[in-house]
C-alpha cells in the first residue's frame, strides 16, 4: 500500500498531530451546528439568562456606580463560556458511546488529536457565543466604557479560562458512562461556581459564611476581571488571579484527562 | 512479505483485574488473500480478539503480528495496513456519508484530493451516492454498515477486520454485504471475519476457527469441520409439536447424542444413516405417529456448532469423535 498518495515523508509527526487535531476540530464544529439541542444549550440558554436577570430580577438589584445591565453582561459572558466547556464533556462522552473513539484508535492518527481537537473546537464555539451574547447585551442596553482593546482582552481571558477548564470537563466526559450522565455530573460542579459567585450579584450581599468562597473562587475572579476590563474600572489583581487559576487547572486537569483517555480509548 | 497476514500466538486477555478471561490462549494463522472466519456465540471472545489485532486493546499476554508488524511494538505500522468495520457501525451520526469518509481518509494521512475522489468512488460503489450529502443519522441500518465498511476501505488496506458485519441486517442487506466482501477478496484483500452466523462463515470463509469461552474448540475448513462430525443428520418432520415430542424418547437410543427438537422437526446425528433411519421409521410407525417428512443430510455447520458449543465440557468430551477437540477444550 506504499503506492497510495500519502505525503507522509514530507510531514513530521508534529505536523501530522496538528493536521489530525484540526481534522477532528473541524468535524466537531460541523456536527455541532447540526444538533438543535446543542444550539439551544449554547445560545438560547444564555439569552434567557440575560432576559431573566435584566428584566425580571435586575430591577431589584442595586449596583453602586453603574447600571445592573452593565454589571450583568460581563458575568453572563463568563458563565456562558464556562457552560460551553460542558460541551467538551458531552461531546467526548458521545464519541465514546458511538464507538467513534474506538475507530480513531485503529487509525494511524495522532492519539491525542481527539482531545486536542475537541478542546479546540470548543474554543471556536465559545468565540461564536461571545459574539452573539455581546450583540444581545448591546441590544438590552449594555454600554461598556473600557474600550475595544480591553474588551478583547477580557474575551481572550474568558477563552483561556474556559479552555483550561475544558480539560476538566474532558475528564468528566471520558469517565462518564454516557452523554446524559456526563451532563448530569457536570451540573453539580458548575452550579455553585456559577451562582455562588460575583456573576449575577455583588458578593457583599451574601451571608458572611458564603463570601470567602464566592469572592475567591475562580469564576468570580474571572468575572471581576472581565467586568473591570469591559467597564474600564479597577479590578485589582483579578486578571492575574484568574489566569493563575486557569493555568493551575490545566496543569492538573490536562494530565488527568490524557491519562483517562489512554485508559478508556 | 510475511507468510501470514495475521499471526497470533497464545493471546490471553483478562478483564476486571483478571477475574474475567475473555481470551484464554488463542493462536491464529490467517493466510494472505482469503477470508478467515472466527466463529462463535456472543461472549466467546471474537470481538476482543479483533480489538487486539486492530491495536485497540493490548493483550494481557501473548503476541501478534499483522502484515508482519507487531501489534504491541509497531501499532502505527499495523494501523496503516488495516481497516476495521464492526457490528456497531461506528460512523459519526452528525456528519454526512461523504464527510465521514473524508475524515477517516484525512486521519489516515492520505492526500486531500485523493481522499475526496476515493470517498466519492466508494459511495458510488456501495450504492450510497444519492445519500452522500445526507446526515448519517438518517441512514438505514444497512446503509450505515455499508458506510462503515467504506470508511474501513478509504485507505485501501490490504487487511480488513470485519466484526460481525451483518449482525442485525435484513437478508437483502446481508447478501449485498457478502457480495462486497467477495469482490474485495477477489481483489487480493485478506479478511478476518467474525460471525455468529454459520451460513455466513460457510459461504465466505475458506478457513474457520470456532471460539467458545475464549478458547479455540475447533478449526479447519468448513468441509473439515463437517467431516469431523463423522456422521449424517437424520431429520424427521412431524405433523404437530405433540407428535414430535412423543416420538423423541422412542428413538433416543439410536444416536450417541440427544436429539435436537426445533418446532415439529426432530434432528439427530447418526452414524449409520440408512439402517438407523429404517429403525426410527419402524418405531414411529409402530407407535402410530404420523410423519410428514424424512431427510438424511450431511451435517450443516449449524450441526457442527451445536455439537461443539451446545453442550457442557463433559458432555462434549463424551461425544467428541476426535481427540483433537477434547484436547482443545479447556475445563470450564
Amino acid at each position: 500500500m506504499t503506492a497510495l498518495p500519502s505525503s507522509a515523508s514530507s510531514h513530521s509527526a508534529l505536523r501530522w498531530a496538528v493536521s489530525d487535531t484540526l481534522t477532528i476540530a473541524r468535524r466537531n464544529l460541523q456536527a455541532l451546528f447540526r444538533i438543535p439541542v446543542a444550539i439551544v444549550f449554547m445560545i438560547i440558554q444564555p439569552i434567557m439568562f440575560v432576559i431573566l436577570f435584566r428584566y425580571v430580577f435586575g430591577g431589584a438589584i442595586p449596583i453602586v456606580g453603574t447600571s445592573y445591565v452593565n454589571y450583568l453582561i460581563p458575568g453572563i459572558l463568563v458563565q456562558t463560556t464556562m457552560f460551553g466547556s460542558v460541551g467538551t464533556a458531552i461531546g467526548l462522552a458521545e464519541d465514546l458511546q458511538q464507538g467513534l473513539i474506538e475507530r480513531f484508535r485503529a487509525l494511524p492518527m495522532a492519539r491525542l488529536a481527539v482531545l486536542g481537537g475537541r478542546t479546540i473546537s470548543d474554543v471556536f464555539r465559545n468565540v461564536v457565543v461571545l459574539i452573539i451574547i455581546t450583540g444581545v447585551g448591546f441590544a438590552v442596553g449594555f454600554r461598556p466604557h473600557g474600550g475595544v482593546v480591553a474588551y478583547l482582552q477580557a474575551c481572550v481571558l474568558m477563552l483561556v479560562f474556559a479552555y483550561c477548564l475544558s480539560w476538566g470537563f474532558a475528564y468528566v466526559g471520558l469517565a462518564a458512562p454516557n452523554s446524559e450522565a456526563a451532563q448530569a455530573i457536570t451540573f453539580p460542579l458548575i452550579f455553585p461556581l456559577a451562582f455562588a459567585s460575583a456573576i449575577f450579584v455583588p458578593v457583599y450581599t451574601m451571608p458572611w459564611w458564603l463570601r470567602p468562597f464566592a469572592n475567591n473562587q475562580p469564576l468570580s475572579q474571572t468575572a471581576i476581571a472581565v467586568r473591570g476590563l469591559m467597564l474600564g474600572e479597577p479590578h485589582g489583581e483579578s486578571t492575574w488571579i484568574a489566569l493563575a487559576w486557569a493555568i493551575g487547572a490545566v496543569a492538573v486537569l490536562a494530565p488527568l484527562a490524557v491519562n483517562k483517555y489512554r485508559k478508556v480509548a | 512479505m510475511p507468510d501470514y497476514a495475521v499471526e497470533a500466538n497464545d493471546i490471553v486477555r483478562t478483564f476486571a483485574g483478571g477475574s474475567v478471561r475473555a481470551l484464554a490462549g488463542v493462536s491464529l494463522r490467517v493466510p494472505s488473500g482469503e477470508v478467515f472466519g472466527l466463529l462463535g456465540p456472543n461472549g466467546s471472545g471474537k470481538t476482543t480478539m479483533v480489538r487486539i489485532l486492530a491495536t485497540i486493546l493490548a493483550p494481557t499476554s501473548g503476541s501478534a503480528t499483522v502484515a508482519g508488524y507487531d501489534v504491541a511494538r509497531q501499532p502505527n505500522q499495523v494501523r496503516r495496513r488495516i481497516g476495521l468495520a464492526g457490528q456497531n457501525a461506528t460512523v459519526d451520526e452528525n456528519l454526512t456519508g461523504f464527510e465521514n469518509l473524508r475524515m477517516v481518509g484525512l486521519l489516515n494521512h492520505l492526500n486531500k484530493a485523493f481522499v475526496v475522489a476515493k470517498s466519492h468512488q466508494l459511495l458510488e460503489d456501495f450504492g450510497l451516492a444519492d445519500a452522500a450529502n445526507r446526515i448519517t443519522k438518517t441512514y438505514s441500518g444497512g446503509m450505515r454498515r455499508r458506510l462503515d465498511l467504506a470508511a474501513a476501505l478509504v485507505a485501501s488496506p490490504p487487511i480488513l477486520f470485519l466484526d460481525e458485519p451483518t449482525t442485525g441486517l435484513d437478508p437483502q442487506s446481508r447478501q449485498d454485504l457478502w457480495g462486497i466482501i467477495e469482490r474485495l477478496v477477489e481483489g487480493g484483500t485478506t479478511v478476518l471475519l467474525t460471525t455468529q452466523y454459520l451460513d455466513e462463515a460457510d459461504r465466505l470463509a475458506k478457513q474457520l476457527v470456532v471460539l467458545d469461552h475464549g478458547k479455540i474448540i475447533a478449526e479447519g475448513t468448513s468441509a473439515e469441520l463437517k467431516s469431523q462430525m463423522g456422521a449424517t443428520v437424520l431429520s424427521l418432520t412431524f405433523g404437530s409439536l405433540d407428535d414430535a415430542a412423543r416420538a423423541r424418547p422412542l428413538i433416543a437410543d439410536l444416536s450417541g447424542q440427544p436429539a435436537n427438537l426445533e418446532g415439529s422437526v426432530l434432528e439427530m446425528t447418526v452414524d449409520n444413516g440408512p439402517s438407523v433411519t429404517a429403525d426410527a421409521l419402524r418405531r414411529i410407525d409402530a407407535a402410530g405417529i404420523a410423519l410428514s417428512g424424512v431427510a438424511l443430510h450431511e451435517p450443516s455447520l449449524d450441526d457442527v456448532f451445536i455439537n461443539l458449543t451446545g453442550h457442557r465440557a463433559e458432555d462434549l468430551d463424551a461425544a467428541a469423535p476426535t481427540s483433537r477437540r477434547r484436547r482443545r477444550r479447556a475445563p470450564a
